[in-house]
């Protein structure tokens, strides 16, 4: 789960790490309104769950709360990458002399956190990874040790930060980290960390992203998110405790395990490639999932318009085939479906599973033994629709 | 022989008395697994299954002399389900439950570092070795027992590999899932190494996915130390790409992990890579 520029900083400031005052406008007259609040010039920076938004026009300086009324006014409910944007944060301009870049992320290599910083901040840091990654100086941070003094020292040394400012970078440096393991965070970054003209340090953009796993123990996190930053669909999926990604293809697709629903999305597409069919979309409904999980599921997939035949393909360990095939005739029998549907159950309990859809007698439904026959099925299946 | 479990493993099932398992503790008996004792907090001396459930995992060692343990904790208690086993001193440890934290996860390898545990997973299916014993989920009528070892990060993936062996009438020596949290406790690299000193492994499946760098790794294992023939099939091929990768997440990877790259790195040291799971069964055969 992604947060927003202003909710990563208030999030940052909890923790102590110093930020500009300024506030979130969901209406340009809120915008003049703030801008007022803060006296002088203003940055009024558009609120979406992407990148570029300066590029696109979303980042605007104001000199007074009109112009912040006005660039207010034309931010709000600009499109984005296709993210509308609904909020603008109103923060009072800095002077900036240098930009910093500080972030933490997880190394999955190393298994441990990682603290990189670079004195080319406000750039986009992948490419200064790609055209410059010397000037990326990382630590690596061993969870039971936690952040240490000395390695702030390092990344201080490394980006020839001035030395009066030692003290402050110390400070922010723990505190991200902190803020980091707090949060269970898998991305916690300042672009930029700026030093002002007046020779302090002042995060003026941030940007944190959670781990979803972890959300069970952040009530408060998990309530800040955005949910009209994503299809309506994925937030139902998310809800279900499905993973669901939309695609481009018009078979809707049914797993269990992660590896398998990509393997089906392969198949299905390597089978369909000669015809233009493919998978509507990659869903796995996980571990030991239940009738409801399942008829939540294809409900998902049903209500898909680009979806003309369905593949339901379980291997089941955990989870059960009885239990699949309950869900599986649930979900037929609510709504009436005439579409092709292949259907191929193996693993543990699939003689139950098997005679229970059978009873079902559940119409233009065909089983299959084997991954790569059930992927043909299924684009014979568009072809004939 | 077989590796990491046979018919001396004795089994501990952590959470055995939840609904997991419970259903997971009696397919595991069937199979012939030894189970010795569960352990789930509060419900020490009860009786499941005709085995004794003990408050911590100390006591029920202590107890039954178990030398392994399976957890299906649910997530929220599951880092500490593992850390607990560690400080017992349990040997092997399967870590089924899907969805433990990250930054937990790092504190557990870090721990599992310094101790002389084994852990496998989490979010795994386990182990199984065909026809001795089970520990995990996986489905035990799938397989026979025979000369190919199995190693998989993907659970569901797994089974698919085993079931195309064994309905080619090809057997496995272990089937080893190793999980897909990007955090975890045994890799490819070990799983090979314990291929290759296994007399009773000719020939390896390695199933991969897209994501992070274990399979480039695994790749230069093979190249270097194998003598026996591996298999591999890596998953993802279609998938659309940057969805759930991060900004410095990108950075560390070093912007690599796509099934392409994984595919030709294997192709590179002579490993051959099947398209379907069926294909599988086939490239071993040949």
């Amino acid at each position: 789960m992604n947060l927003h520029e202003y909710q990563s900083k208030f999030r940052f400031e909890e923790f102590g790490i110093p930020i500009p005052h300024g506030k979130v406008a969901e209406t340009p007259e809120e915008a003049r309104q703030i801008a007022q609040e803060v006296g002088g010039p203003v940055v009024v920076k558009a609120q979406v769950l992407t990148g570029g938004r300066g590029k696109a026009g979303g980042v605007k300086l104001a000199a007074t709360p009109e112009e912040a009324e006005q660039h207010a006014r034309s931010i709000l409910g600009m499109d984005i990458k296709g993210h509308i944007v609904r909020k603008v944060l109103v923060d009072p301009a800095a002077n900036i002399e240098q930009e910093i870049y500080l972030g933490i992320t997880n190394d999955r290599a190393a298994r441990m956190p990682v603290i990189m910083c670079s004195a080319e901040g406000g750039m986009d840091i992948e490419e200064v990874n790609r055209v410059k990654p010397e000037a990326i100086i990382r630590e690596h941070i061993d969870p039971l040790l936690g952040l240490r003094s000395y390695q702030i020292n390092a990344l201080a040394s490394g980006i020839e930060l001035p030395y009066p400012l030692w003290r402050q970078f110390q400070k922010i440096a723990a505190c991200l980290y902190r803020c980091y393991m707090e949060s269970d965070a898998t991305l916690a970054e300042i672009n930029p960390l700026i030093i002002t003209a007046e020779g302090d340090l002042l995060a003026v953009d941030g940007k944190m992203s959670l781990d979803d796993n972890a959300l069970f123990r952040h009530r408060d996190l998990a309530a800040l998110r955005d949910t009209s930053a994503e299809p309506a669909v994925e937030t139902q999926a998310r809800e279900a405790g499905l993973s669901y990604v939309k695609l481009d293809g018009q078979i809707g697709c049914m797993v269990n395990g992660a590896g398998l629903a990509m393997a089906t999305m392969d198949m299905t597409s390597i089978f369909g490639e000669a015809d233009g069919i493919g998978p509507a979309n990659f869903l796995d409904i996980g571990g030991g999932a239940d009738a409801d999980t399942v008829a939540a599921a294809l409900r998902i997939i049903l209500a898909d318009p680009d979806v003309k035949a369905i593949l339901l393909n379980i291997f089941g360990g955990i989870t059960r085939c009885d239990e699949v095939a309950r869900g599986v005739i649930a979900a037929f029998s609510e709504v009436h479906v005439k579409m092709p549907k292949v259907v191929r159950l193996v693993g543990t309990n699939e003689e139950e599973g098997r005679q229970l859809l059978q009873e079902a007698n559940i119409p233009d439904m065909v089983t299959a033994t084997t991954l790569s026959e059930a992927a043909q099925k299924a684009v014979a299946a568009v072809k004939g629709a | 022989m077989a590796i990491l479990i046979d018919n001396n493993t004795r089994l501990l099932v952590q959470g055995m008395t939840g609904q997991q398992g419970l259903f997971h503790t009696r397919q595991m008996i069937a199979y012939g697994t030894n189970v010795v004792g569960g352990v789930t907090p509060g419900k020490g001396g009860q009786w499941v299954e005709g085995k004794p459930v003990f408050d911590t995992v100390r006591r029920a060692k202590e107890t039954t002399g178990a030398n392994a343990s399976v957890i299906y904790v649910p997530a929220p208690f599951a880092a500490d389900a593992i850390l607990e086993a560690i400080d017992a001193g349990i040997e092997l440890i399967v870590a089924i439950t899907e969805h433990i934290p990250v930054l937990d996860m790092m504190r557990v390898r870090n721990v599992l570092d310094r101790s002389s545990s084994r852990l496998v997973g989490p979010n795994c299916p386990g182990l199984l070795t065909p026809g001795q014993s089970k520990v995990g989920i996986m489905p035990g009528h799938i397989a026979m027992p025979g000369p190919v070892g199995v190693v998989s990060r993907s659970g569901t993936l797994t089974y698919e590999a085993i079931y195309a062996l064994t309905r080619r009438g090809i057997g496995q020596s272990t089937c080893v899932g190793i999980g897909g949290d990007p955090v975890n406790g045994t890799n490819f690299i070990d799983v090979l190494q314990m291929f290759e000193d296994d007399p009773d492994t000719e020939k390896v499946v390695l199933i991969g996915e897209i994501g992070g760098t274990d399979e480039q790794k695994a790749a230069d294992f093979i190249a270097q130390h194998m003598t026996k023939p591996v298999v591999a099939f890596v998953a993802g091929r279609k998938a659309p790409e940057g969805r759930t990768m991060g900004h410095a997440g990108a950075i560390v990877e070093g912007g690599v992990g796509t099934a392409a790259e994984k595919i030709a790195r294997f192709q590179d040291v002579g490993v051959r890579v099947a398209q379907t799971p069926e294909e599988i069964a086939e490239l071993i055969a040949s």
